[in-house]
């Protein structure tokens, strides 16, 4: 049964949902970390085979039937890796955003955004 | 050395990222400098790589030494040489122009934005040279982080700018992985040579579709494609001035050789109206693009929704998918990346000097007449008067929509034009029409920032009359491979 | 027979150096005016030297390098490129100089620009003029557009800002027309230079194409040429100065688009699939009904500079008639028109110029005994004026009579007529003025033009009169145009 795959395709559509209809930055980062798990479960689901064992070499079974592939959970290591580094850059961001405009609501920030430009514009000062 | 060329610029600018930080700690001041001589290097190396195909053809290298198809594999042909060029040459003019002095905006001299700017170069031009479809994920997903950092390091605004950034940059490139999982559940390879070869086989398959969709899906929103263009105009609207000197410039157009190269050598899906799509959307967004730069009084938006039209072009180019409006769609990255920077960066100098953003108060034209006149040469080429660069472009776009009998798309490209004169005339009339604003310094740009302004303007209009040599030995020869 | 040169090349070359020596010597105004004049005189010279070979069947061509792989730049001195090269050139020397006083008289500002603006001009008129295809072509012709704005916008005013726009708006329309009239020849053909007799005979196209090709090409050219409706922007454009007027609006701008209409029917088009077609005929009509708008125009205006823009409105289309009737004598008629009516043009806008500069009046109305005081002016004036509508021995009356004959060889009885209407209606606009000028109270604390302006028109003015009494002098131009009528009605 291809189960596994609909788990998936319902927890990539949980994620773009989370993303598109929650107000709240932080529930929208964290719809975004559903979202690539599920592109991460979905290559895993790829690589399964029927009556296969985990792809580490079990001594004198060479059959590459015996063995999950291991290139999927290669390439998601690294897929990981890229969701862990942007997962820290967004949470960077919303600590900075939470300090600069005291709220994490998308339309309160959108407010405080609009009100700040309407003011007389100062020269440019330094940012780090 | 020779040998290594193909993957020679991105070494380059890596090892550049790793050790401005750590030059930085004994001599900041050292940091510019050394940023400078990484993609300066790259450039000369992509420059290299260039002369290499033209004399050789294409290279192959695979990395490490493991042979493709089961190896990463490094191509340098027609295509990728160019592009190379166009994201290291234009990048290092932009890092001239965020030299001390001009990055008021930006702490002077942060060694941390020189080492991000090196890593999303890398980024760039990782994606340009690469073989292999996951690899390019890779590359693309190390540029996307610098790029988030780099937007959001302006503070306010740019922090919710980057944000959404962020979250839909994620959605593109989880899009273009789903979609590449989807090719290698089909083949079992991601070589971009191998799956060539193995997939028209496959050519019916919904995995095929699938795959092809999310592909296109994916990086069209990398690349700022209309309806998919959403993180843009927040993004280069606040992103600080040396950010905006590099990023619209380069981004986009690597995304975009990622889409041509996938989908027009790699899936080539004849049988699917994706390049139609594809073409479409280009005439939309031209139009779209446009229409709203009209409408803004920030001149940096106004640009940053010009770069979605001109984008347009791009996608129309690749849509249209003939040899003549691909050679043109190539050739608007070259042209398209040296006018964003340039106006970019004369944006960002008349802000520096000025008093905002605002249209109303950019009025320093006469006291900044080198920038004005070079911001002058960008905008003609944004319109497409010969013989600068970006008429050329249009010249084999139209060339190329009169070929696929596509006369709605003509008019879209003409019609483009004249939208483009009207939102460049109203920036070019602020700048030099307008009232100085009271309180605005009354000198010339920076001197880092007129050297790479000056340079972009002359290799406007050097790329508009040499436009010849351009097509015929690098464009013509990299469309013949498509589709 | 093509004849590699660079002769056709360095031609241009005098007005693009000068312009960066202009913006050079922004600090030192007699310098500035000596790089024009140097540039212009030269310039002029160069394009004297290529008359010989135009006329002798040995065309000098310039081809450097490619503009696009398959299109090189070329510039190529055939007899009708030789031609406009000519006059415009020369004119360009006379109007330096007239530019030269004025600017002095009035203290104008940003003569820097100015200057710079004119030569740029300069530098892609003679290149259009000199183009060998279409691509060589566009970009000359679009070059003179944006060269050109400076000089619209020169007063600084919210006018002359508005104008400025109208001309903008108008001028890039019909580049993108043009552009995609250019583009779609070249789809068509699969080339795209100037061949007497056309390129499109041989490309198989339908004829609704062919129509539609055409209509853009006219649509491009004409809003230059000022072919009406398109024809708006060019009296609002009469805010320039009175020099920029008289050379950009008389002589360089819309010449450039009645120049590049002549291509297109001769040369691009030819007269046999126009024929065919029966889109010459349409092109004729829409000349006579500019002539006679013109001129009906012309005639409710008060404002002299917008009076004789109406007159260059109508004027403008004889050269379109004349390319469009099929005969040779209407053709080489037409292209002769080009000069006569530049030089008689000029000569009545430096006069206007010349009263502004000595009276700041622009009326009309206000003119009255003008010529008391400045009697010169005035009898160069009315001289050119008369001998534009026609009056024999005068250069517009040799080129008016080929029409006329031509038109009466290809029995075009409605162009005769409309040849003749125009004639008495030019007489009605101008006549006025005239007498005016010469009757009623002379006004006080008036005196004749300062030389710098005076010379100029007068010697135009004998200009005039001297094309008219010996039309192949000065370059041979009655014969580069009967050479050019020539080949391209009797191409096979």
């Amino acid at each position: 049964m291809n189960y596994p795959y609909w788990v998936a395709i319902g927890l990539l559509m949980l994620g773009l949902y989370t993303m598109i209809a929650h107000r709240n930055l932080l529930k929208k980062l964290i719809g975004m970390a559903i979202f690539q798990t599920a592109i991460i479960l979905f290559f895993m689901l790829i690589s399964v085979k029927r009556g296969a064992t985990l792809p580490i070499v079990v001594a004198g079974v060479i059959d590459a039937r015996a063995y999950m592939n291991p290139l999927p959970h290669v390439l998601m290591l690294t897929a990981i890796v890229v969701a862990v580094a942007t997962t820290g850059m967004a949470l960077a961001i919303l600590i900075r955003l939470h300090a600069a405009y005291g709220s994490l609501e998308e339309d309160v920030i959108a407010e405080r955004v609009a009100a700040d430009a309407a003011r007389p514009p100062s020269p440019p000062s330094d940012r780090s | 050395m020779r040998g290594h060329l193909p993957v020679l610029p991105l070494l380059l600018t890596l090892t550049g990222a790793l050790l401005v930080p750590i030059v930085a700690v004994i001599s900041r001041r050292a940091a510019w400098p050394l940023a400078l001589a990484a993609s300066g290097a790259a450039a000369l190396a992509a420059l290299g790589g260039v002369v290499e195909v033209l004399a050789h053809g294409t290279r192959r290298y695979p990395v490490g030494g493991w042979a493709p198809p089961w190896g990463i594999e490094v191509v340098l042909d027609p295509l990728s040489a160019f592009t190379a060029v166009v994201v290291a040459g234009v990048g290092t003019l932009s890092l001239i122009t965020s030299g001390p002095g001009a990055a008021s905006a930006y702490r002077r001299g942060t060694p941390g934005f020189y080492a991000l700017a090196l890593i999303a170069l890398t980024g760039f031009l990782g994606m340009i040279a690469s073989g292999d479809l996951f690899n390019v994920f890779v590359f693309l997903e190390i540029a996307a982080i610098s790029s988030y950092a780099l937007v959001g390091s302006g503070g306010g605004p740019a922090l919710a700018a980057a944000f959404r950034y962020v979250v839909l940059g994620t959605v593109g490139a989880s899009f273009y992985l789903l979609g590449v999982g989807f090719l290698y559940t089909l083949t079992g390879t991601l070589n971009m040579a191998d799956l060539a070869q193995r997939l028209p086989a496959h050519a019916g398959s919904p995995l095929f579709v699938g795959g092809a969709l999310f592909i296109t899906v994916g990086l069209a929103l990398k690349m700022g494609l209309f309806p998919l263009h959403g993180w843009l105009p927040d993004a280069y609207t606040y992103a600080p001035a040396p950010v905006a000197a590099l990023l619209p410039a380069v981004a986009t157009k690597a995304a975009a050789y990622a889409l041509a190269r996938t989908l027009l050598y790699v899936l080539r899906p004849t049988e699917l109206p994706v390049t139609a799509m594809l073409a479409w959307a280009g005439g939309a967004a031209i139009i779209v693009g446009a229409v709203l730069a009209l409408r803004q009084d920030d001149a940096r938006r106004l640009l940053a929704y010009s770069s979605v039209s001109q984008m347009g072009y791009i996608a129309l180019g690749l849509g249209l998918a003939n040899p003549t409006a691909l050679a043109g769609a190539y050739l608007h990255i070259l042209n398209h990346a040296m006018m964003k920077a340039a106006l970019f960066i004369g944006v960002g100098a008349l802000v520096l000097r000025g008093r905002g953003p605002g249209l109303a108060a950019l009025g320093l034209g006469r006291e900044m007449p080198v920038t004005g006149t070079c911001m002058v040469v960008a905008a003609l080429s944004m319109v497409g008067v010969p013989p600068v660069g970006g008429f050329f472009s249009k010249w084999y776009l139209l060339q190329g929509a009169l070929e696929a009998r596509q006369p709605v798309l003509v008019i879209a490209i003409l019609v483009g034009s004249l939208l483009a004169l009207v939102y460049m005339y109203r920036l070019t009339e602020a700048v030099w029409f307008g009232e100085s604003p009271p309180g605005a310094a009354r000198a010339e740009a920076p001197w880092a920032v007129l050297i790479g302004l000056v340079a972009l303007a002359v290799a406007i209009i050097a790329a508009g009359l040499g436009n010849s040599a351009i097509v015929a030995r690098l464009l013509v020869p990299a469309a013949a491979g498509a589709l | 027979m093509d004849v590699p040169s660079i002769l056709p090349g360095l031609a241009p070359l005098p007005a693009g150096v000068a312009v960066g020596l202009i913006a050079l010597s922004r600090r030192r105004p007699a310098i500035r005016e000596m790089w024009s004049l140097l540039a212009a005189l030269s310039q002029t010279v160069l394009v004297l030297a290529m008359v010989p070979s135009a006329l002798g069947g040995a065309t000098l061509v310039w081809q450097p390098f490619s503009l696009a792989p398959d299109v090189p730049l070329v510039l190529r001195a055939d007899p009708f490129g030789v031609f406009f090269a000519t006059v415009s050139s020369s004119l360009w020397v006379l109007t330096t100089i007239y530019s030269i006083g004025y600017v002095r008289a009035l203290a104008e500002r940003a003569q820097t620009r100015y200057f710079a603006s004119f030569a740029l001009s300069l530098f892609a008129t003679v290149g259009l003029a000199l183009a060998g295809n279409l691509l060589t072509f566009f970009c000359f012709f679009e070059l003179l557009t944006v060269a050109a704005y400076p000089l619209v916008i020169h007063k600084g005013t919210d006018e002359a800002a508005r104008a400025g726009r109208v001309y903008l708006a108008y001028t890039m329309t019909g580049g993108a027309a043009l552009l995609g009239a250019v583009v779609w020849t070249h789809a068509l053909a699969g080339r795209l230079d100037f061949q007497p007799g056309g390129i499109l005979g041989a490309s198989g196209a339908s004829a609704g194409t062919l129509w539609a090709l055409f209509a853009l090409f006219v649509l491009g050219c004409g809003v230059k040429a000022s072919i009406m409706p398109l024809h708006t922007w060019l009296p609002v454009a009469m805010i320039a100065p009175t020099p920029v007027s008289a050379l950009l609006h008389a002589v360089a701008v819309v010449k450039a688009g009645v120049f590049g209409l002549v291509r297109v029917v001769g040369f691009v088009f030819g007269p046999e699939v126009l024929g065919d077609l029966g889109a010459g005929a349409a092109l004729a009509w829409l000349a006579m009904a500019t002539i006679l708008l013109g001129s009906l125009a012309a005639l409710a205006q008060d404002n002299l500079k917008r009076l004789l823009a109406f007159s260059t409105v109508s004027q403008l289309s004889y050269v379109v008639l004349g390319a469009t009737l099929g005969a040779p004598d209407a053709f080489a008629g037409g292209v002769l028109h080009i000069a006569s009516h530049a030089v008689l043009k000029i000569t009545l806008f430096f006069c206007a110029g010349a009263i502004s500069v000595v009276t700041h009046l622009e009326q009309v109305s206000e003119l009255g005994g003008i010529g008391r005081r400045m009697p010169l002016t005035m009898t160069a004036f009315a001289a050119a004026a008369l001998m534009l509508a026609g009056l024999p021995p005068g250069a517009a009356f040799v080129s008016k009579w080929r029409l006329l004959v031509g038109a009466a060889e290809s029995a075009a009885w409605l162009a005769m007529t409309t040849l003749l209407l125009s004639t008495i209606l030019n007489i009605a606009y101008f006549v006025p003025i005239i007498v005016r000028a010469f009757t009623g109270p002379a006004p006080a604390a008036i005196e004749e033009a300062p030389p710098a302006v005076l010379v100029p028109l007068l010697v135009t003015a004998c200009a005039g009169l001297l094309l008219g009494l010996f039309p192949d002098a000065a370059g041979h131009l009655l014969s580069l145009a009967q050479t050019t009528a020539t080949s391209v009605l009797s191409a096979p």
